[in-house]
């Protein structure tokens, strides 16, 4: 028996219902209007009052309309055709909905009922098997989609029966399960979960151990994100906060990509459904799309959906972490989902934290994050969920509590700075401000050191350092005027520019330099390091301007030729000409 | 409003504040029109018996024993052929002397579009203002305010770009508008002999602030018939986007909510996002540019008001006072038009990126060479060409009194970069300069 209620009181999508029988906290229930039905959450109960947050717009609702609770939570749907498609917060397929208009209570299937899947089976009668544990699979565009025990099941199983390999749809039942009681359970191809909970099934979570490349230099070099790491990004507006999440995105090594785009302008998300479909996956060859699902809830959706698309797109990447896929996830803003909780505890009167921000939210944002991770699954293999998500701080104020919160979650900060953007140096990561705690890990230092080069880390902080005291250089540059410094100011000011020019500022448009993998990072930065390691001996700081303008220019041709192409190669002899003839003027002087 | 049969009458207010009033009353559904001793109000809490009602024109004077009158639905507007030309207040009556618009009439502030049936935005807006059309180009279905101080002539220039603007229809929401300004835009309107053209939705500093907040669904409500129903390319004018915010202040204040940065209510960002996302580029050719104005105070975009504007927009157009020229242009630093990459190029001449990016990037070796001037430090020679360059490309391009084709914008600049530069030292690409240098 269902409980019900009656709504008592309403102020915008809170809404407050008197309610018959028993009822559970984020409990899912309905609220009649009119002859729609409206999907909602329970976010706090007192007495027989429920308090619940309507997931759409509560026009027309009145006071004793019907309310259905439903017993379950907010779940989503998981199982084969989740990639390449697009939902909305509550995982609505926006692609199947019809009208141009998105319709008030209109709730459509997130997975295609009728597709046939090409299933092969991997358990045998007789297996015992857990929550989690694999089935068979399918092949969902390239990937291999394992159909695995569903992640409720308690306790150990036998497998009763498995299909053979053959056609089958979503809602086949593929394999009966024995239960410990001798019961017979029968398993399709989907499952259900509640998005606030997050998916276990895995044997360890262990400390993430090598990174995960982005081909964006500032940060696979300067500050690599380690596969099933989490960082963030947060900057004003107008610095590129979503041209560097959707460089990411392009390129990022990783064979499933969720993007939650919550709260965001829609002409972004349209972008992506322009762009992907036609752009090719630079590691697989395959259309991008392919490895693609979009949460996209647009700041112009109902806010409270806003809070579920977060939940509901990192539920997809646990679901296929749990096949031992590598999982990125991309959520822009994460601002806009807290801002959806301020809202929310704004009209329940709960007492405030900093800036009207409810109390618990570093709790919230904390736990979120916490749910990403590198997890060794039953079987030994190894799955991922990196997370990376942007912030809006207001007025472009890192001191503001979302952005405070998170910085105690993440592990990487990719700071954006105005000043960069303004001088249009793209991607406007900060070098000095922003960081990755995984740097200090000793297994990704050692990691580190094998894959990319001996004493990797160290060259690393090297760059960083020329960066720092290249800034100081400046600064006194511009206090004491050009000529009221020693000439190694200058040196330096321009060596770190030098790197800043080369290894930092990345042309994201550009097809050869937007993308730049880790043997040829390694390359630059070695070649760059080799020239802020000489010593010049300069006239005047006009010939020291000039001479870094000239080297900054071949290397930035390098930049946009192929790699070691006979064009990279004809630009890397010039500069080797160019290194000689300065060498030899230094000596002679 | 017309009074149906059957309507309960309540006669007994149990509170009243300088925005709300308070009553018992039953049946009566979330955002629901009523009358209060004949002002217009809107349903926006419910609990209980007791509902709170948002009074539009203020409470001034409202006895405990004032009728009220609950209407059965939300605010609407007739929508037809007949808005054209036509002058509205803030709750879709004519203000101009006409008839009543016949019509369908439909709730403002409705559904949003399915954001998977959005095309992506392509055609180009002409403003003939270098500091847009060149700079930051502005596309049908984008949304962009001018950043503005109080004392700017922002409406002025809002009021040139729309009659510029090859659209079909202009929609002028006016929030807040001095009994001037409104006279203004309807002066200009007319002699422009656009009239048949343009939709004006206006709420005067002489009318209630709260009325405001119907003002720019109102307006979108019109666009929106326009553009979906008519497939027709609709630009909306939105003036002054800082005076809406404050109405929603003031309203969230009276109803005891906490406040957020700067007062303002926590919900802002959402409150403006439903407004600047109805601009659209739909499927069938039909599209919603908004224009909008956001005035600051002193430059600063730190407060709430701009920076949640920021966030939400595609872009922005600053407008400052250049002393050096004595002109308002359009600041080529702070301003950017986030979708002007989709046209530039594309449907303007092949030069239009890198004269774009070069004329900013000597504008700003300018602005060096002013700061080292005022510092005390001698100036080269390449210096002093760079301010004497950033004088006229302020006067003859940044200026928002300047009225040119994008192909006579692209030639000036060119005619400047030689006037006062070596071709090296633009870093022009080769085949442009050899293509359209100018001696």
């Amino acid at each position: 028996m269902k409980s019900t209620g009656k709504v008592t009181g309403i102020v915008s999508n809170l809404v407050t219902v008197e309610t018959e029988g028993p009822v559970s906290q984020n409990e899912l229930c309905f609220v009649t209007s009119g002859d729609t039905k409206l999907m909602a959450e329970v976010i706090k109960v007192t007495g027989n009052t429920a308090s619940i947050q309507v997931f759409e717009s509560t026009r027309g609702l009145k006071n004793g309309n019907a309310v259905e609770f439903e017993g379950r939570m907010l779940e989503a749907t998981l199982g084969p055709g989740l990639l390449s498609s697009c939902y909305d917060g509550l995982q609505n397929d926006l692609t199947t909905m019809t009208g141009v208009f998105l319709k008030k209570g209109e709730y459509t299937s997130p997975l295609d009922h009728s597709k046939m899947w090409d299933f092969t089976p991997i358990a045998k009668p007789g297996d015992k098997v857990i929550a989690a544990d694999w089935l068979g699979e399918v092949q969902e565009g390239w990937l291999p989609h394992k159909i695995m025990v569903p992640f409720s099941f308690e306790g150990e199983y036998t497998v009763k029966s498995v299909v053979p390999a053959g056609q089958y749809n979503i809602d086949t039942t593929v394999a009966v399960l024995t239960d410990e009681n001798g019961e017979d359970v029968n398993v399709t191809m989907t499952q259900k979960w509640p998005v606030k909970v997050a998916i276990k099934g895995y044997r360890e979570k262990p400390r993430p151990g090598r990174i995960m490349e982005t081909g964006v230099r500032v940060i696979d070099t300067l500050d690599p994100i380690a596969e099933g790491g989490t960082g963030f990004i947060p900057g004003p507006f107008g610095c590129g906060k979503t041209v560097l999440q959707h460089a990411i995105a392009k390129q990022g090594d990783a064979q499933v990509i969720v993007m939650a785009a919550c709260g965001e302008r829609a002409n972004e998300v349209v972008e992506i459904f322009t762009e992907f479909p036609e752009l090719i996956d630079p590691h697989t060859g395959r259309h991008l799309m392919e490895r693609t699902t979009i949460i996209c809830n647009t700041s112009n959706m109902p806010v409270a959906a806003r809070e579920a698309s977060v939940y509901t797109a990192m539920t997809i990447c646990e679901y296929y972490r749990a096949m031992g896929l590598k999982v990125l996830l991309l959520a822009d803003s994460t601002s806009r989902w807290a801002q959806a909780l301020r809202e929310m505890s704004n009209r329940m009167e709960e007492l405030p934290g900093a800036d009207a921000f409810p109390v618990d939210l570093s709790a919230i944002i904390s736990s979120f994050y916490a749910r990403a991770g590198m997890v060794v699954l039953n079987n030994g293999q190894t799955g991922s969920v990196t997370f990376i998500g942007t912030v809006s701080p207001a007025g472009g104020n890192l001191k503001e509590p979302v952005t405070e919160s998170t910085k105690k979650a993440a592990r990487c900060f990719y700071a954006l700075e105005q000043n960069r953007a303004d001088k249009k140096r793209y991607p406007a990561v900060n070098p000095i401000d922003s960081y990755s705690k995984y740097l200090e890990y000793p297994e990704i230092q050692e990691y580190l050191s094998e894959k990319v080069a001996s004493g990797w880390v160290g060259m690393v902080e090297k760059a960083k350092n020329i960066i720092r005291r290249g800034k100081e250089a400046n600064e006194q540059i511009n206090i004491l005027g050009d000529d009221g410094v020693p000439m190694s100011y200058h040196e330096l000011f321009w060596k770190s520019e030098l790197i800043d020019f080369i290894i930092l500022q990345q042309d994201a448009f550009d097809p050869v330099d937007s993308l730049t993998p880790m043997d040829r990072q390694k390359y630059m930065l070695e070649l760059v390091l080799d020239i802020c390691d000489r010593e010049f001996s300069f006239e005047d700081y006009e010939k020291c301007r000039d001479t870094f303008k000239e080297l900054i220019n071949v290397l930035k041709q390098m930049n946009y030729s192929e790699f070691m192409s006979d064009n990279f190669k004809k630009y890397r002899g010039q500069l080797d000409t160019m290194l000689k003839s300065l060498a030899a003027e230094t000596e002679a002087a | 409003m017309n009074r149906k049969a059957f309507q309960k009458i309540y006669t007994k207010l149990e509170g009243i504040t300088k925005a709300t009033v308070s009553l018992k009353a039953k049946g009566v559904s979330n955002d629901e029109l009523a009358t209060v001793d004949g002002r217009l109000a809107q349903v926006v809490k419910t609990k209980g018996d007791m509902v709170t009602l948002q009074i539009f024109g203020g409470t001034e004077g409202i006895p405990t024993d004032a009728e009220v009158v609950f209407l059965g639905s939300a605010p609407t507007l007739k929508v037809g052929e007949g808005l054209a030309g036509r002058f509205f207040n803030a709750y879709g009556e004519p203000i101009d002397g006409g008839p009543e618009i016949e019509g369908e009439e439909r709730e403002i502030g409705g559904p949003s579009v399915n954001p998977y049936k959005r095309r992506q935005p392509s055609q180009l807006i002409p403003t003939g203002i270098a500091g847009i059309d060149l700079n930051n180009t502005i596309v049908s279905g984008q949304k962009i305010p001018f950043f503005a101080d109080p004392d700017q002539p922002y409406n002025n220039v809002m009021a040139q770009v729309a009659l510029r603007a090859d659209v079909d229809k202009i929609i002028l929401g006016g929030m807040g508008l001095s009994n001037d300004d409104y006279l203004y835009f309807r002066h200009e309107f007319e002699r422009a002999g656009a009239l048949d053209k343009i939709i004006s939705f206006v709420n005067t500093t002489e009318q209630p602030p709260v009325e405001r907040l119907l003002i720019p669904d109102m307006a979108l409500t019109a666009a929106e018939y326009f553009a979906v129903d008519k497939n027709e390319k609709v630009l909306v004018l939105l003036t002054d986007m800082t005076l809406y915010a404050d109405a929603l202040s003031i309203v969230s204040n009276r109803m005891d909510q906490i406040p957020s940065k700067d007062s303002m209510p926590g919900s802002l960002y959402s409150d403006l996002a439903k407004i600047y996302e109805k601009a659209v580029q739909l499927p069938d050719g039909g599209s919603i540019t908004i224009i909008a104005v956001t005035t600051l105070n002193d430059g600063d975009i730190t407060h709430a008001i701009p920076d949640n504007t920021g966030y939400i927009t595609e872009g922005q157009l600053y407008l400052r006072a250049d002393p050096d020229s004595g002109k308002v242009i359009i600041d080529p630093f702070r301003s950017l038009s986030r979708l002007k990459q989709l046209v530039i190029g594309k449907q303007t001449r092949e030069d239009h990126n890198q004269v774009m990016n070069t004329g900013v990037r000597l504008y700003a070796d300018a602005q060096n060479a002013k700061t080292k001037l005022e510092n005390g430090f001698d100036l080269s020679d390449y210096d002093l060409r760079c301010l004497d360059f950033a004088k006229e490309y302020a006067t003859r391009l940044l200026a928002i009194d300047v009225n040119i084709s994008i192909d006579e914008m692209l030639d000036t600049a060119w005619e400047l970069f030689g006037k006062y530069f070596t071709k090296a030292e633009t870093g022009i690409k080769q085949a442009l300069i050899d293509k359209y240098w100018k001696v």
